[in-house]
């Protein structure tokens, strides 16, 4: 089975996040880095302040979308940036933990600012070799 | 796109036949050269939103279309209320009444040159740009509902500007309809610090000069000459609108099945105009237009403050402020009867031709000034809506050259110094937060805005008046 990971993809103007884990808790903290990483390094990201996330869905695939809108949320209401995601889903139901510090604009060098998540390329499903899959496509 | 699938009606206008689920006919305007470069998606987008209750006409799709969410980016559509049509979060997008506006300066290129890098300075200092800047500006609850729903009309009597500037903005600078109360708290909050800045990604304040002109007659009306110094601020609703959307987009595509609307792709979301929640979105984004309305005029304000230092002989006035997201009830022609229609513009601008009556004077002399934006260092154009848009999209143009490498390439292509480096020794000027944003945003990202232009010129979607090269660009 594959290592967790996230990459991006194409999409026009703006960013696809793709997300890949051994659940599908895992694969949406990794998309969740991925938009970080849309952002800034999340390596520059310093685990300073902890915010807690719920949201709740129809479908895994609306909860992705819920999930990283509640994160742009944060960012963009708190002036937020998140290195760490832990992501619990039970049934329609997600609880997740996002920590991170507040932009520094001389250290993060922030690339773009994210304004939702959209249901473009929007996908949760399990790969035929096992693994999670979670991506959608933001708007920049 | 394949243009064998296309049946091609004139020089600049190719049409889809209606067929499956398609009410009316597809049309997409362009060149052979810029149709075969458009992306299959946007034929597939055009085809999808014909497919939408009530649409009146035919799907459109314009010179700079490109794949976007669920309509295509400069895609137009009208909806009849009275034939259930539709109005679609989708369709008007993220970045509700994302716009542009242009400034005169009384300035010329020789006035400026000597103050370039000061100009530049001082912008860059007054102008809050980039991920996690603020404005100075905080609204209590109240002051924020009296934003909402006055607009530029209210920044103005904030002291931001003055009565002259409103007759120069789409709806005088108040959009009607506004109902704070269909505006979430989330959305307030992602407001709260962020009036009177500028946003990131394409948004941007240039200064610019003007290199051509390519009608006198016209040019000498909107105040237009060479070597004249203009202002112009590419911005939209900031937060709130993008919460706005991002709210109205997932309950429509959750309530489109209960109306009985099936949606080809989930992006497409909407509801019947008159429904409740048809009604709560286009109270909301009428909310988002006055935010945006009221963020450009903030930022003319910061601008005026910026010159007034560095080049005090400097006389800020609007040549225009167009919104290129939005959708608006208007009257217009179908089938030989006038109605009123909600038009979609998603990524188009509206262009009325000479004598629309939402024109002031002496613009109804000639039509009404099209703001199409560049990309730092290309140019922007000005244009002229036509009469003949009227029939051939619902008096709607075209908002700028689209992007021809993605993000991840750019960068891959560019660094941010080295694009910096290349327009300072052009002459330009650039400010930016973010040196890897420079180089997302580099101008060979972009499509050739000439070849989007002149199509939209000899397709009579509007006429071109200017062309402008930027002198200095903050980029947020």
């Amino acid at each position: 089975m594959s290592r967790a990971r996230y990459e991006h993809f194409s999409h026009g103007a703006d960013i696809g996040l793709r997300g890949i884990g051994v659940s599908p808790a895992e694969a949406f903290e990794q998309a969740a880095l991925a938009l970080t990483a849309a952002i800034t390094d999340p390596q520059d990201v310093a685990l300073q302040e902890s915010t807690e996330i719920r949201c709740a869905a129809p479908d895994l695939e609306l909860l992705l979308v819920d999930f990283l809108n509640a994160v742009i949320y944060e960012m963009s209401a708190h002036g937020m940036l998140f290195s760490r995601y832990r992501v619990e889903i039970d049934g329609d139901r997600l609880h997740a933990v996002a920590q991170g510090e507040r932009v520094d604009v001389a250290k993060h060098a922030p690339i773009v600012e994210v304004k939702g998540a959209t249901f473009t390329c929007l996908q949760v499903a399990q790969q035929p070799e096992g693994s999670w899959l979670a991506q959608c496509v933001v708007d920049v | 796109m394949d243009v064998s699938r296309l049946e091609r009606v004139s020089e600049h206008c190719w049409r889809i036949e209606p067929s499956g689920a398609m009410r009316v006919p597809g049309i997409i305007y362009g060149d052979e050269a810029l149709v075969r470069e458009m992306d299959d998606k946007v034929y597939e987008q055009v085809c999808n939103v014909a497919t939408l209750p009530g649409i009146v006409r035919a799907s459109y799709a314009l010179p700079d279309a490109h794949w976007g969410y669920g309509f295509p980016i400069g895609g137009v559509a009208a909806f009849d209320p009275n034939e259930s049509g539709v109005v679609s979060a989708g369709g008007v997008g993220f970045d509700i009444s994302c716009g542009v506006r242009t400034l005169h300066t009384g300035l010329t290129l020789e006035d400026v040159e000597p103050k370039k890098k000061e100009l530049a300075d001082q912008l860059f200092r007054d102008i809050p740009a980039g991920v996690g800047s603020t404005g100075r500006i905080r609204l209590s609850e109240s002051e924020l509902d009296a934003m909402l729903t006055g607009g530029a009309q209210w920044a103005v009597e904030q002291g931001y500007g003055e009565q002259a500037d409103l007759e120069r903005i789409e709806e005088r600078g108040r959009m009607h309809g506004a109902d704070p109360e269909c505006v979430s708290e989330r959305a307030r909050a992602r407001q709260r610090d962020q009036m009177g800045t500028l946003g990131s990604g394409n948004h941007y304040l240039e200064i610019q000069h003007v290199v051509e002109i390519y009608d006198e007659k016209i040019a000498a009306v909107y105040g237009l000459s060479q070597g004249a110094i203009l202002a112009t601020i590419h911005c939209g609703s900031r937060g709130l609108g993008h919460q706005i959307g991002t709210e109205y987009l997932r309950d429509m595509a959750i309530v489109a099945a209960e109306y009985g609307i099936r949606l080809p792709d989930r992006e497409l979301a909407c509801a019947p105009i008159r429904s409740p929640i048809g009604e709560a979105y286009l109270g909301a984004m009428a909310a988002a237009t006055n935010c945006a309305l009221a963020n450009r005029q903030i930022i003319t304000h910061l601008t005026r403050e910026a010159f007034a230092r560095v080049l005090p002989s400097a006389q800020l006035t609007l040549l225009y402020d167009v919104s290129h997201n939005t959708c608006k009830a208007e009257r217009h022609v179908v089938d030989g009867q006038e109605k009123l229609v909600y038009v979609h513009r998603k990524g188009a601008t509206r262009a009325f031709g000479p004598g629309h009556p939402a024109l002031p004077a002496p613009l109804n002399e000639v039509g009404q000034p099209v703001l199409v934006g560049g990309s730092m260092g290309t140019a922007s154009y000005v244009l002229c809506g036509t009469a003949e848009a009227e029939h051939l999209s619902f008096s709607s143009s075209c908002h700028g050259a689209g992007r021809a490498f993605s993000r991840q390439q750019a960068k891959r292509t560019w660094s941010g110094r080295q694009i910096i480096d290349e327009l300072s020794s052009r002459g330009i000027l650039v400010r930016s937060p973010s040196m890897r944003g420079v180089a997302e945003e580099a101008p060979g990202a972009y499509k050739d805005i000439h070849a989007v232009v002149d199509a939209a010129d000899r397709a009579g979607l509007s006429r071109k008046v200017a062309r402008l090269e930027p002198v200095v660009v903050i980029k947020g």
